[in-house]
């Protein structure tokens, strides 16, 4: 019994290991072929990457990406494929914006109705797509993809002047927030950390918790799983699609607030896009685990961060968008490889075992 | 099976990185990048590029060749950075930081998603000059550079109108915001002035999304429609989206595309289509960037906003290529009635 453990921590660990060197291996050889020292590239990254106002950007950066991981793995662990949070997140925004913008309400109420706007509004747009699917059996990678497309007009329906929004220069955006809705900072030097990490932690922990110990989360895997079996065992499949995609909505209210309660008070037309997309790579990457998104969504920030250092020494900035796509490959390859590898191993196993007994009886009844 | 053994030896795991990494952030252990900056002045311009980078062959070669011309009579050798689609606040903020780290005075943002940036980084280094073009951003050393695009755009409504067979004219922005109202505001009106009869159509590639100043694919779908629907003379606004547009006008014979920002039938990399370019409303951002490195040099840094309309050759119609030459009284009357405010262009539509 504890050897088979041991066996299954060194494949669980093979996999991101693998992948990683691979990855590393791939973009070296890229590196080099454009006329480049890769070692130094990596040298640059890691001295670049460390320092300390290097790490304050990570984190800030990876916040609305680990969230909006999150949001996509809710629905991935019901094998729902929700690629409508990046409409989610941003009509989300942009009405907690709206809202929040014309409210003046003391800190401690402004902020929660401000989320809470966010959460409904993200839960009601992914909640089409689950009232399609249930509904007209709509595929949700279709509506939502849509929904995207829909969600961005509005947007740009409502965000002109005279509208829902104001014109200040050549950016248009809705009416700043009240300092009340001013979201904490941690105060690190030389820049701070924004509050909303522990936002997105306690997010983590409550993914992690209702998937993994409630009946609830059970319910969402066994559907994910097979729905037959879940149909069978008593689970309405519907609901539970319904429910999977308002909660990963909701998630996705939550992946424009830390810029728009620590950065830009407000929404405009430079608020940030494509994070839903970026959520979708960490979500893989991290293998839909609360720890592994978070190492994930660490490390695409440090990628970033040191990509704009990169262009400064004379690389392509492109780069670090192929150590991305390679990065994702791999790990997607050797998850799987090593998942083969494994149930190889483990059919050889229950193979030799079953032969042994085989063997055994067949010697106790020769000797019979 | 995996045992309860496993489970707490992975939990154990998983705590234990999340307390080193926390820890390793809570102590930010090390020097911050800014400390270790050099900061030897006189290096040269620091360009940080809006999307679609160096060779859009529009808006931001125009300012690269202000940055060439400093270089080549300054002795510079500047650094010219390109921003990516989808991009934060906090990405462009790293970008200038760099750069003003990085000792280059000026650092000049290439295009009004700069503006607050510039604002930003601008405090934390007083002794460099900041630049942001297309915006205004407060700052007592920052030099906000804006266009009388609306006055170009006029023209071309002008040049357009004369020229269009079928009297319909068409108009593609790259995205809906207020700076390219400005081009089509002008536009219209300049069209509608010259032949009341003239339909103009206007549509812009993306409602909020700044991709569509880097996206020629959609830039040439769009296009394609308009000639479908009869119009034969497109002006596109929209930076290295506006590639696709002229492509695809260049496909049919007896169209005309107006290019932006740069003399576009001057652009190597649009040569093949260089026929179909009538003409283009330029925008001296390169005059700008040369201004204001000069001043840096001089010593004298300019600051504050500055316009460089049509009466300061801020913006002009590109003649290149002769085919506007049969009309050139007529725009030339029209450039005269602006310069002179009798002509009032608006600059929203």
């Amino acid at each position: 019994m504890k050897k088979f453990d041991k066996n299954k921590l060194i494949l669980g660990l093979a996999a991101p290991v693998l992948a990683i060197v691979t990855a590393l291996v791939i973009t070296s050889v890229i590196i080099g072929v454009t006329g480049k020292d890769p070692f130094h590239a990596y040298q640059v990254m890691v001295d670049f990457g460390s320092k300390s106002d290097s790490q304050v950007w990570i984190i800030n950066k990876a916040t609305p990406y680990y969230l909006s991981a999150l949001a996509v793995a809710i629905g991935f662990r019901m094998n729902l494929f929700n690629i409508g949070v990046d409409g989610q997140y941003r009509i989300a925004a942009f009405f907690a914006a709206v809202v929040g913008g014309s409210l003046a309400l003391p800190g401690f109420i402004q902020i929660p109705v401000i989320i809470l706007v966010a959460m409904a509004v993200g839960a009601i747009w992914a909640g089409i797509a689950g009232l399609l699917k249930v509904t007209r059996n709509v595929n949700e990678v279709i509506s939502t993809i849509m929904l995207n497309a829909i969600g961005a007009s509005i947007i740009g329906y409502l965000l002109q002047d005279g509208r829902l929004a104001e014109k200040e220069g050549n950016l248009i955006h809705t009416p700043y927030l009240p300092d009340s809705a001013h979201f904490f900072e941690i105060p690190t030097q030389p820049k701070p950390i924004f509050g909303f990490v522990v936002i997105a932690a306690l997010a983590g922990a409550a993914y992690w918790f209702v998937l993994n110990r409630t009946r609830f989360g059970f319910d969402l895997r066994t559907v994910g799983r097979s729905e037959s079996a879940a149909q069978a065992s008593g689970v309405s499949v519907k609901r539970m699609i319904i429910t999977a995609m308002l909660l990963s909505g909701a998630m996705a209210g939550l992946v424009g607030m830390p810029t728009l309660l620590g950065v830009s008070y407000n929404y405009g037309t430079d608020f940030p896009t494509g994070i839903g997309f970026t959520g979708i790579a960490i979500a893989l990457l991290g293998r839909n685990n609360p720890i592994g998104m978070a190492l994930a969504a660490l490390l695409w920030g440090f990628l970033e961060r040191t990509g704009t250092q990169l262009e400064f020494e004379g690389y392509a900035q492109e780069i670090v968008g192929v150590i991305q796509g390679v990065i994702v490959l791999c790990v997607v390859i050797a998850y799987e490889i090593v998942r083969r590898y494994g149930l190889k191993a483990q059919q050889r196993k229950v193979g030799e075992e079953l032969a042994a007994q085989a063997r055994k009886s067949d010697k106790a009844e020769a000797s019979a | 099976m995996k045992g309860p053994l496993v489970r707490r030896v992975s939990t154990i795991t998983a705590a234990g990185i999340t307390a080193a990494a926390l820890a390793f952030t809570l102590t930010a252990c090390g020097e911050s990048s800014t400390e270790s900056g050099g900061g030897g002045k006189g290096k040269g311009i620091g360009l940080a590029f809006d999307v679609g980078g160096r060779d859009d062959h529009s808006f931001n070669e125009s300012a690269a060749r202000g940055m060439d011309k400093a270089d080549k009579e300054f002795g510079y050798t500047s650094k010219a950075m390109t921003a990516k689609n989808g991009e934060t606040e906090a990405d462009r903020e790293q970008r200038l930081n760099s750069l003003a780290e990085a000792g280059y005075n000026p650092v000049i943002g290439v295009g009004f998603n700069y503006a607050k940036s510039v604002e930003k980084v601008a405090k934390d280094h007083p002794k460099t000059t900041f630049a942001v073009v297309d915006s205004v951003a407060p700052g007592n050393n920052i030099d906000s550079i804006t266009f009388g695009e609306h006055e170009g755009s006029y023209l071309a409504g002008v040049a357009a109108a004369l020229k269009s067979k079928n009297h319909k004219v068409g108009f593609i922005g790259g995205v809906n915001n207020a700076l390219i109202q400005k081009f089509q505001a002008g536009f219209e009106q300049g069209a509608k002035a010259t032949d009341p009869s003239a339909e103009v159509t206007s549509e812009y590639l993306y409602a909020n999304n700044d991709k569509g100043f880097n996206d020629p694919a959609a830039a040439k779908e769009k296009a394609k429609g308009m000639l479908d629907r009869g119009i034969d003379v497109i002006y596109t606004a929209a930076g290295l989206s506006g590639n696709g547009s002229i492509e695809a006008i260049a496909g049919q014979k007896g169209a005309w595309a107006i290019g932006v920002d740069s003399d576009q039938y001057q652009q190597p990399g649009l040569d093949k289509y260089k026929a179909s370019i009538l003409t283009s409303v330029v925008k001296n951002v390169d005059v700008s960037v040369f201004d204001v490195a000069k001043s840096v040099k001089d010593g004298k840094p300019l600051t504050g906003p500055h316009q460089y309309l049509l009466k300061d050759g801020g913006v002009s119609l590109a003649t290149s290529g002769g085919f506007i030459d049969d009309i050139k009284d007529k725009i030339e009357a029209a450039k005269k009635s602006i310069v002179d405010g009798q002509v009032k262009v608006r600059t929203s539509p």
